[in-house]
This record gives C-alpha cells, sequence and structure tokens, in this order.
C-alpha cells in the first residue's frame, strides 16, 4: 500500500541529500505522505505513545547509569544518592520508574487493541509476532531493571524468577547456575543484569525498526476491520494522525507526570526500600503490577514444572494466536460472539492480576462460618457439649484457646473444627487461568466456525461518510 | 553479476547428479565457519558460568552452643541460608511419628536420613541441619507457621514437617540437607 513515493526534494541541497541517501524520502513516505485508514480512533495512538515510552526510557536510563554502582555493597546507596543528592537526580529516577509502568500500561492497551480488532490476521502476522516479541523483552527488561535498586523485593524477585528454570528438567540447575553466575543471587547476577538491563532497550529498539516496517507493507488495519481498496479510505499521516497522535501523548504525559510527582512510589513495593537480605524472605513476595496475572498462573498450578510451564505457555499462545483465530471478519465489532469472549477476557486478565497479588490461600469467597464443638466437664461433674464459631481459622482457634482457658485445658475436649465451604484465591486463579486458556484455544477456534458475523461495510469510506457520493467528491 | 555467469552458476548449483569443486569448497568453507562460530560463541556463552572462586567450595565451622533448644540459626553458605535447628523432644516425636508416612509423602525419607551427616553416619536428632532455600523458587522458609508443625514458605504456601519434609504445597523436594559434619560434640563444619 506504500505506493509510489510522493517525495519532492524541496531545496538543492535535499535534492544532493536524495541522490546519496535518500533518508528524507523515507521519513516523508512513512510519516508524512503515508497513506492511512481515515478512521483510525483513540486506541490506536497507543503505538506513538509507546515509542515516546521506549525514548524516555532509555534517555534516562543512561543518565541513571552514569550515577548507578552496579555491585551488592553499592547499589542500594547509590539509588538512594540518586533520589537525594545528585541534581535533579529525584526527577529522572521517577521518570524511569513510572515510565517502566506507564510502558506497560500503554502496551496492554495497545495489545488489547490488536486483539479486538483482529489486527493480527492476516496480512499481518509478522507484525503481530514482533510486538509479542517486544513485549517479551520488555518484560525482560523490566524484571532485570526492578533487580537493579537491590531492595528486598529486587533480591527475592530474582531468585523467584531464575528459580522458575530450575523446573526445567535435566538441564534446569545449570541454566539456574548459569543465569546466576554462583549459586545463589549474589554480586555476579547483579552485573550481569546491570549489563542485560543497559542492552535490551537497544535491541528493543531494533525490534521496534522491524514492527514498523512490518506494519508499513500491509498499512494499518482499522476498527472496521476492512481493507483500504481505494484513496477515499485512506488520509495522509501528517497532519491528520500527527496532531490526533500529539493530542493523545499530551493526555499520557499528564497521567505520567501526576505519578512521578504526586504518587512516584505509589506504583512500587515499600518492601524494596529496605536492602536485600539474603537470610529474609519477605511476608509476601509480589512482581510489580504489570507482571501480576502471569504470576498468578504460576501459582494457580500447584506444580513446580506445570506451573512454568503454563505461565510461559500463557504468552506462547500469543505467537500462535494469527492461526487459531478462525474468523474471516477481523473486527470484532461485527462478531456478536467474539466480542462478549472478549469482554470476559479483560476482565479475566484484571481478576488474575487482582489474583497475583493476594496471598494464595486467602478465602475469595466463604458461606458460613468454622465451627467447633466441644465436651466439657462442668462444675457438678456432668458431661456437657458446647460449640463455638468463627469467620476464620485464626479467629476460631483464639476462641477455643479461650474457652479452654474459661473452663480448664483438663476439663476439655476439642472436637476436629469443620471448615465452611471456601473458595480460595488459587482455585480462582485456576478458573480464571482455564478461561485465558480457553478463549484462545477453544472459543476463537470454534467460534469463527459458528459464529454469524454482522454486515461488515464494503469500503472504509462509505461506512465513514454515510453516502458514498460524499466519499467520491471528497476523493 | 551479468545473466549469462549467473545462468551458469544456477546451471552448477542445480545440476545435483554431478556436484562440482565448487559445491564441494563451498561446504567444507561453510562447515569450517561454523566451527569457527561455535568455537568463538562457547567462550562468551561459559563466562557466565560460576567462576573459580565461587566455585571453591567455601566451608564454614559454627559452634552450637549459642543455639538454645527450640531455636534455629541460619548461617550463610555458599552465598546461601542454611538453617541449623535445634529440635524439641517434640518435634523429633512429630518427625519420627510420620515416618510411617513417609512412603506416602512426595519426597519419602525417614527421620534418620534426614539428620545424616555429609561422610554417611548417623546425625544426632536435636540437630537439623538443612538448606534453607524453598525447593519451589527459593525463598526462605519460617517456622512454626505450617500446617505440620515444621516450616511454611509464604511465597506459594509450601508446607515442610519437623525434619523438613515436603508435605503440601508447590515444592517438588523436601528441603536440601546441608553437607554438614560434627568436628566436635559442639561444633559442625558446612561444606
Ligand atoms: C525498555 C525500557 C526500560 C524499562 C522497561 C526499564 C525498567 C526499569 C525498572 C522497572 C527499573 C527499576 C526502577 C526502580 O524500581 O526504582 C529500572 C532501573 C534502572 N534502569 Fe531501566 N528500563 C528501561 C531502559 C533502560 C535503559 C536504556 C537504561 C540505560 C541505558 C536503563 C538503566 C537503568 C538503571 C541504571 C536502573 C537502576 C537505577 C534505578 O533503580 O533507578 N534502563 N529500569
Ligand atoms: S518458593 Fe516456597 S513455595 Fe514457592
Amino acid at each position: 500500500m506504500s505506493g509510489p513515493s510522493t517525495y519532492v526534494p524541496g531545496s538543492a541541497f535535499e535534492r544532493w541529500l536524495d541522490q546519496r541517501l535518500p533518508i528524507m524520502r523515507l521519513a516523508h513516505d512513512s510519516f508524512l505522505a503515508f497513506p492511512t485508514p481515515r478512521n483510525l480512533n483513540y486506541w490506536y495512538t497507543f503505538g506513538g505513545i509507546l515509542s515516546f515510552a521506549l525514548v524516555v526510557q532509555i534517555v534516562t536510563g543512561i543518565v541513571l547509569a552514569m550515577h548507578y554502582v552496579p555491585s551488592i555493597s553499592g547499589a542500594f546507596a547509590s539509588v538512594q544518592r540518586i533520589e537525594r543528592d545528585v541534581p535533579f537526580g529525584w526527577l529522572v529516577q521517577n521518570i524511569h520508574s513510572v515510565g517502566a509502568s506507564m510502558f506497560f500500561l500503554a502496551v496492554y492497551i495497545h495489545m488489547l487493541r490488536g486483539l479486538y480488532y483482529g489486527s493480527y490476521k492476516a496480512p499481518r502476522e509478522i507484525l503481530w509476532i514482533l510486538g509479542v516479541v517486544i513485549y517479551l523483552l520488555m518484560m525482560a527488561t523490566a524484571f532485570m531493571g526492578y533487580v537493579l535498586p537491590w531492595g528486598q523485593m529486587s533480591f527475592w524477585g530474582a531468585t523467584v524468577i531464575t528459580n522458575l528454570f530450575s523446573a526445567i528438567p535435566v538441564v534446569g540447575d545449570p541454566i539456574k547456575l548459569w543465569l546466576l553466575g554462583g549459586f545463589a543471587t549474589d554480586n555476579a547476577t547483579l552485573n550481569r543484569f546491570f549489563s542485560l538491563h543497559y542492552l535490551l532497550p537497544f535491541m528493543i529498539f531494533g525490534v521496534v525498526v522491524l514492527h514498523i516496517w512490518a506494519l508499513h507493507v500491509p498499512g494499518n488495519n482499522n476498527p472496521l476491520g476492512v481493507d483500504v481498496k481505494s484513496p477515499a479510505d485512506t488520509v495522509p499521516f501528517h497532519p491528520y494522525y500527527t496532531v490526533k497522535d500529539a493530542f493523545a501523548m499530551a493526555v499520557f504525559v499528564l497521567l505520567f507526570a501526576a505519578f512521578v510527582f504526586y504518587a512516584p512510589d505509589s506504583l512500587g513495593h515499600p518492601d524494596n526500600l529496605i536492602p536485600a537480605n539474603p537470610l529474609v524472605t519477605p511476608a509476601e513476595i509480589v512482581p510489580e503490577w504489570y507482571l501480576l496475572p502471569f504470576y498468578a498462573i504460576l501459582r494457580a498450578i500447584p506444580d513446580k514444572l506445570g506451573g512454568v510451564l503454563a505461565m510461559f505457555g500463557s504468552i506462547g499462545v500469543l505467537f500462535i494466536l494469527p492461526w487459531l483465530d478462525t474468523s474471516k471478519v477481523r473486527s470484532m465489532r461485527f462478531r456478536p460472539l467474539a466480542r462478549w469472549g472478549f469482554v470476559l477476557f479483560v476482565g479475566v486478565c484484571l481478576a488474575l492480576g487482582w489474583c497475583g497479588g493476594q496471598l494464595p490461600d486467602k478465602a475469595v469467597y466463604q458461606s458460613g462460618r468454622y465451627v467447633q464443638t466441644f465436651e466439657y466437664r462442668t462444675a457438678a461433674g456432668a458431661i456437657a457439649t458446647g460449640a463455638i464459631s468463627a469467620r476464620t481459622s485464626a479467629e476460631l482457634e483464639r476462641r477455643a484457646h479461650a474457652e479452654e482457658a474459661r473452663i480448664g485445658a483438663a476439663m476439655i475436649t476439642m472436637h476436629a473444627s469443620v471448615a465452611p465451604f471456601q473458595i480460595k484465591v488459587v482455585q480462582l486463579s485456576q478458573m480464571l487461568t482455564l478461561y485465558y486458556f480457553g478463549f484462545f484455544l477453544l472459543l476463537l477456534p470454534i467460534l469463527g466456525l459458528i459464529e454469524r458475523p454482522g454486515r461488515v461495510p464494503d469500503t472504509i469510506a462509505k461506512a465513514v461518510l454515510k453516502d458514498a457520493a460524499t466519499a467520491e467528491r471528497s476523493a | 553479476m551479468t545473466e549469462s555467469a549467473a545462468n551458469t552458476h544456477a546451471e552448477g548449483i542445480g545440476s545435483a547428479a554431478e556436484p562440482t569443486r565448487r559445491d564441494f569448497i563451498f561446504i567444507a568453507t561453510s562447515a569450517t565457519a561454523a566451527v569457527g562460530v561455535a568455537a568463538v560463541a562457547w567462550p562468551l556463552i561459559d563466562q557466565m558460568n560460576p567462576a573459580a572462586d565461587t566455585l571453591a567450595l567455601a566451608s564454614t565451622e559454627i559452634g552450637l552452643d549459642a543455639i538454645e533448644l527450640g531455636q534455629e540459626s541460619t548461617v550463610l553458605w555458599r552465598g546461601k541460608p542454611v538453617f541449623i535447628r535445634h529440635r524439641t523432644p517434640e518435634e523429633i516425636a512429630l518427625a519420627k511419628r510420620d515416618d510411617s508416612l513417609s512412603a506416602s509423602m512426595r519426597d519419602p525419607a525417614l527421620d534418620a536420613d534426614r539428620i545424616r551427616q555429609a561422610n554417611g553416619d548417623a546425625g544426632k536428632e536435636e540437630w537439623l541441619v538443612l538448606q534453607a532455600s524453598c525447593t519451589h523458587l527459593g525463598c526462605v522458609p519460617t517456622f512454626a507457621a505450617g500446617d505440620y508443625g515444621g516450616w511454611f514458605c509464604p511465597c506459594h504456601g509450601s508446607h515442610y514437617d519437623t525434619a523438613g519434609r515436603i508435605r503440601r504445597g508447590p515444592a517438588p523436594l523436601n528441603l536440601l540437607l546441608a553437607p554438614y559434619v560434627f568436628l566436635s560434640d559442639t561444633v559442625i563444619k558446612i561444606g
């Protein structure tokens, strides 16, 4: 769709340059004249926002690296020094740590947008797969970045994640040793994570270039999921989408700035402000919010290898998604069933995220109370029975002890306590995990075969400008 | 490359019946290059493995006097925590009672195996020396928090008994023994 170039060098210098390095032509054809569907909505502004977020992370990261000390004795203090003593260090550090969250917020919206409008379907499979590669690299980068401040969550996060690999039969333990560079998370680990944390964003940058290249071959998909058929369906990227993107970015930066200036630590975990201690695990280890759904999937499976496979599988299915969805209709606007499946999927991902932040044994739903019956000898010598109940098992235990103290331990026989029906966080996570995989592996393949799609418009122009005559005139 | 040269070349490759000397040179060169790449890649990969000083098995000597009955001390060995637990008679009794269930445990072991010294000698019942990393994903479990009188791992909910055997939760194995020997009645050496 890129079509023949419309670049006209404006000056003698530009003509001279164009014959030697046609970089202005490339920029002009890709970002100014590029014919873009006329119906893109604000969900389509997140690609630009993501490019912006990547640049922000790279620039602030390079600055942080000028002051950061990558050693277990110096790391924690150096980050504190950046926040307190280095001129504007607080600003740069806050932008970088909040930036990671904003980056993920944007990428999740961007991915769900692609899912809803069927942007992964032919001819955009490679575009989608490159996106999933970027997402994987982002997770690796963010994970290693989170280790660098060397707080308690840094240390134990690194320990837990590298231990995931030890679940692999036979080669698991050697791989873990190789990743850590020792028997435990230590200086060697911190040093290599710093080196890789510096490298990966540039690899992301490289894949982003491929991603945009793969986008510019078939051109943008759009909310209708209808192919561009004539110039009437498109507008030039500039000024239409440069302005729309800029406006969306400004709104995004407002949110970004609100966090940076008013709540820079609200997205992190307070335990990471305690220096790393290999002898004490924090009461609960939680990853950053953007990884919580995967953490919930990991914990949903009560088997080490199974949990690890499910977690990696949850990203693995995204790679084969283009071949799982059998429907010919791209946009879920015209798919009455898939659309609700999608809405539920978003809800399930949010709920998984919630589960990932809770203790696995916590009850989400409970019908009734814990009950314990007992027998005791009264002052008169007769045998009597009694019962106590409580909302939680800890509370029941406390009451039982109180009862024992009141009546006298020698005079009382406690029966086994009876637990009420409960749904725990693990069980909820299991149900949600089932839907997560079911959505990709069953729902999308089957729905495409049985669903009766709504009427898809013939062209974008027709749908956008209610009558075709107007479309003709404006073209 | 001119068209005719390209054609000749294509024929040379295409005639499968008669491999030419050039085919042989191509294959031999590629094979040599592949070996060369592998030879360079290996050092670049292997450098990430534990260095010689890390591997040099550090050993630690610990006096047991300071650890009172019912208490445990956590020491670092090879950068990882090790529990030295001074077990009470109740803990020992609990562990021995559950020996009868050991066959049905995930990682069957008798209490006597759990306290064995690195040189194969029997240990002492009141001293349990275990690597403190949960065999699930490596957190440090806490004592007296689980359902089996022993350790509980807060990370994903693994319960260990008073011999450090896994009884419930995602961990696949018992807490690993730390290789230790008694140097005297009150001093042990780990590693
Ligand atoms: C894909 C882009 C990136 C992401 C998602 C990312 C993410 C993170 C995260 C989550 C942290 C922990 C922040 C905290 O908890 O305080 C961090 C720290 C750090 N990052 Fe990045 N980062 C990225 C790019 C970069 C780049 C390009 C560099 C350097 C060239 C860099 C250098 C650092 C340094 C030195 C730290 C440690 C200091 C600190 O914690 O503030 N980062 N990064
Ligand atoms: S690390 Fe102990 S249960 Fe997961």
